[in-house]
This record gives C-alpha cells, structure tokens and sequence, in this order.
C-alpha cells in the first residue's frame, strides 16, 4: 500500500490541480444534477415551451409602427424567457450550496473560487441553450416559419444574452442565503419579462410599460435576439443595455463574491 | 527542541489570537504537532475547539500569531491536498449520490486516491449509489471521511466528528480512522468526549477559554485526574508551606478553610494532622471527569506543566 506516500514525499513537491480545478467530471455531474431537480426541468424547459403555446394562440399578425408581430417574434420572446430562467437559476444555485455548506466544503479542495464560478456559468448557459432548443422545436412543429439563418441566428443571440442572466443570477445566490432563492426572484423574473416585452410586443403595452421597457435588462437583449428576423434600423441603446445591465451584475456578483470568499 | 530541527511539523501554531466581536475565542494558543501524531483537542463548547481548527484549515485568518501546516501556509497545504478535513455537520449536496460526491471531489484534486477505495476504506461501499439526502448521519460522516481521504493527506482534522452518532456509528467511524491512521497519517480532532479522547488519541490537549489547559499523552492526562483534594479546616494556614509539599498543584484558601489539589494525598494530611492545628481532614478521589471538570471549567484553573509551553520556549 502506498496511502502513507504522503509522508515520504516532500510536502512542497506535491501540485495543485490545473485550471484551479475547472474540469469536466464536475460540469457533467452538475448537470445531472440539474436534471435530478425536477422543478429546474420544469420550470426551464416545460413552462418557456407551454407559454408559447398559450401566448402564440392568441396572437395573429399585427403590425405596430411598422413592425410585424408574429407567432416567430412570440417565439424569439420566449426563448428569451426560457434562457433568462436556466441561467438565472443556474447562477442562483450558488445559494442554495452556500446554505447547505457545500461551499464551504469546496473550499477544503483546491478548487478556486473563480473556477468554481465559472462552471456555475458554464452549467447555466448549458441549461440556457438547451431552453431554447426546447423552445425553438416546439415552435417549428406548431408551424413557425423562419429562414434557417434566422432560426440560428436568433436562437444564439436569444441563448448568448443570457449571460446577463447568469451574472444576475449569481449576484441573487450571493445576496440571498436561501434554499429557496428562486422562488424570490421568480416574480422578479416575471416583472423583467412582462415589462421588456419578452411575451407582448412593447408597443401593446400601456403607455407607461412602454416608457418604463427600454430600462429593463431583458429589452435590449429581445430586441437584439429578434433584430435578424424584424430587420429595420439596429438601435445601438439594445447593446448599451445589454452591456450596462451585465457589468451592473456582474460587478455586484463579484463584490459579493469576494465578500462571501474573503478569508476571515 | 534541537532533534527537532530540520524536519517539518505537521502543524505549528505560535501565539495564536482569535476574537469575535469581544469574545476571545483562541486566546494565544501554542502548539507544535509532530507528523504521526494522533492528538485530540479536548473541551467543552465554546473552548475553541473549532476556531482552532478552522484556523488550520485556512478557513479563518488568525487576529494575531502565526499558523503553520507542514512548513507551509495552510491554504498553500490545503490546495495541495495535503490537509483535508472532515467538519461537523452540513457541506454535502443531498441530490447528489455517494458515488457521484466522491467523484466530483476527486476531480478537484491533482492525484487523487481511486473511488472504489476510498469508498471502500470508509465503509460505504456498499451504499454508493444511494442519494445523500437518504443516508443516516453515521453513512453521511462517513462519506465526509471518505471525502477526506481523497487526496491522500499528511493531515487530516476533524472537528467533532462524531456528535450525533448513536454508539456503534461512533464506534465504526472511529475504527475505520485508527485503521487509516496506522499507516502513519497525522490525525488531529476536536471532541468533547472525554471517553473519545481516551480510548483514539496518543495526545490530548486541554482547551479552556481560548487556552491550552493541559496537555500530555493520554496517560499523563490521565494522571493529571488522578489526584485528589484534601480539604480541611486550619486558621492561619500557610499557604506558601502548602504549596511546597510534594505532589501539591494548587492550594485554596478561604477563611478557616484550605483546599488543596494534590497527587500525594497522604503527604499533605500527614503534614496537615501532624504539623499543624489542621482538622475535619477530607480527603475525597478525582475521576476523569472530575479532572475534565475542574481544568475546563470557568474559574481559574490550576498551573499544568505543558508540552505546549516547553515547545514554545524552544
């Protein structure tokens, strides 16, 4: 038996792991995790899907100041929703493994704080993209007509956004030390998509919603996702949003990060 | 110590001060641990225990003093894998299987030590596919230790590793850490059984109040509690006479009364009863307990030889 090595080698000569323990046996058993969690399955890839359905059905084509709203601009708008859910829940799990200690436990391994939320990040993307992939195939069987660009196109942009979503998650699970974070920011969640016109076009909405829209951090991100299939002029105040509301996150994320990691 | 020299401790503690808010939880502790040892900090809640051991961890910072693990800092041996810890409660995911967590955490290390065996080594072999949030307390402590072993360290802590075990968890649990620590590795742990203490550790160190108490092998421990107190009434006793007799460790004076703490019960009440007006002479037998009792408890205790003060001035 060689268990005692430990003792014979000199301490020094021992490594830490590269990459401050990011690897790929971690990611795919976080994912199955997720997949354990019902809830998470449900509520990030059925509910975007059946939203669809309910909103498409009320929803023939109407034209609003020269744009055409169709089942195509509802489904981008979900896809949207869906990728703001997974990764906001992906970045919120944070929480619920500081409550239960497992942070703390992570830090008993060589595994470095940055690394392990990066692959907090990278899980919630993951779970983001396959949101929308959920959301897209539902729409093309219900008969959504795009060009295949515009399918690709919007689909990425739709999931890449959902990075803002991944930093307002993770600064969520930093703030709130909870098993039970999602259902605190799920009605935030839904204010952010009523308001940024993820499931009714912006211009349906009552004046005030529209005057408040553009300042939510979903508007910039829908109108971006949906600019390949609406076309017209591209307003450079979608990316400003997109960009402002990320750091915005992010940087709260991070304060409370080092906060949370600070050696005390 | 000069044979000392040259060679790494598996933890040197040196005037450490640790304070939350105005309780001094470690309150300038020294300690030197040789590689091998297996020790037990010994004390009741509150004695801090776990600050310690958090401390040595890397988990907390000292306020003032140094730590030192295996010649080095101890987030250094800690990402190196060459501490690991298995802490009281909490820190598993309860949607994760016993196989998957020993998995996951075997990813974040260099050169781990193969699941099966760990698996194996700490008895949960057997439940490996079982979701955590469905095993007892014992099965989880146990998945805690074989987390512990993963990376194969030169030091493993655990802090009160049993509390809440029911007797024969306690009793495997401890078997499959002496098993491990027979092949030479450094076990430190933090309990409040006296019992626990007794029958796993080669040293106990003492804490009280942030302080080191005493500290020995079990047995000079053991020695410690196996002194009496002789209690008797005596106007004008002389205290500093008392204090030199033999075998005497503390001398209490109140009014007409003396109490005096002692391992030669017979010198002080042959001195009593011959030398002196002295009389109602009790004599009355410390147990383990007793001694746990009177060092750990709030009043001032009595001045025990440590091994941590020798290596201090060393």
């Amino acid at each position: 038996m060689n268990a005692n090595a430990s003792t014979t080698k000199p301490f020094a000569a021992r490594r830490s792991p590269p990459l401050g323990g990011f690897n790929l046996t971690f990611v795919s058993i976080e994912i199955r995790r997720l997949l354990r969690n019902r809830r998470t399955v449900v509520v990030t890839l059925i509910v975007p899907a059946v939203l669809f359905l309910l909103f498409k059905s009320n929803r023939r084509a109407v034209a609003v100041g020269g744009i055409e709203f169709t089942a195509a601009t509802t489904l981008i708008g979900i896809a949207v929703y869906g990728a703001m859910l997974a990764a906001t829940s992906g970045g919120a799990m944070v929480s619920i493994e500081r409550a239960l200690g497992w942070s703390r436990q992570l830090r008993l391994t060589p595994l470095r704080p940055a690394a392990y939320v990066a692959i907090k990040i990278l899980v919630a993307m993951l779970l983001g993209l396959t949101s929308v992939g959920v959301v897209y195939v539902i729409g093309a069987i219900d008969g959504v007509q795009m060009p295949l660009a515009t399918w690709v196109l919007t689909g990425i942009l739709a999931w890449a956004a959902s990075l803002v979503f991944a930093s307002f998650g993770l600064f969520m699970g930093y703030l709130l030390p909870s098993e039970n974070v999602m259902q605190l920011i799920s009605p935030v969640l839904g204010v952010f998509s009523l308001f940024g016109g993820l499931f009714l076009p912006v211009s349906l909405l009552p004046s005030i919603m529209q005057d408040i829209a553009p300042y939510m951090p979903t508007y910039g991100v829908a109108s971006i996702a949906r600019f390949p299939l609406v076309g017209g002029a591209f307003d450079p105040t979608w990316l400003l949003s997109v960009v402002l509301w990320t750091a915005l996150f992010a940087i709260a994320a991070m304060i409370l990060f080092r906060r949370d990691t600070r050696r005390t | 110590m000069a044979d000392e020299q040259g060679s790494t401790a598996a933890i040197e503690l040196h005037d450490v001060h640790r304070a939350f808010g105005p309780v001094r939880a470690v309150d300038g502790i020294d300690l030197h641990l040789e590689l091998g040892e297996i020790a037990a900090l010994l004390g009741p809640n509150g004695a801090g225990k776990t600050t310690t051991i958090d401390m040595i961890l890397g988990l907390g910072r000292p306020d003032q003093g140094s730590v030192s693990v295996l010649g080095m800092s101890p987030t250094a041996a800690v990402s190196r894998g060459l501490v690991a810890a298995v802490m009281q409660t909490g820190g598993l995911l309860k949607d994760l299987t016993v196989r998957e967590t020993v998995r996951l955490t075997a990813s974040l290390f260099a050169k781990p030590r193969p699941v099966e065996e760990v698996l194996e080594r700490a008895g949960i072999a057997g439940i490996a596919g079982r979701l955590v949030g469905k095993c007892s307390g014992g099965e989880q402590q146990r998945l805690r230790f074989a987390l512990a072993l993963l990376p194969d360290p030169a030091l493993m802590a655990l802090d009160e590793p049993t509390a809440g075990m029911d007797v024969e968890g306690r009793r495997d649990f401890w078997s499959a850490i002496r098993r491990d620590a027979e092949r030479g590795r450094t076990v430190l742990f933090a309990t409040h059984y006296l019992d626990e203490a007794d029958a796993y550790a080669d040293r106990i160190i003492l804490l009280r109040q942030g302080r080191i108490v005493a500290d020995g092998t079990a047995a000079e421990v053991r020695n410690l509690s196996s002194g009496r107190s002789v209690r008797a009434s005596l106007a004008d006793a002389d205290e500093g006479t008392l204090t030199s007799l033999p075998g005497v460790r503390s001398v209490e004076i109140r009014g007409d009364r003396v109490l005096i703490q002692t391992m030669d019960s017979d010198a002080v009440a042959k001195y009593l009863l011959t030398a002196t007006a002295a009389h109602d002479v009790e004599i009355v037998a410390h147990n383990l307990e007793d001694a746990f009792l009177a060092l750990t408890s709030d009043e001032p205790a009595a001045v025990v030889e440590n091994r941590a003060g020798d290596r201090s001035a060393a």
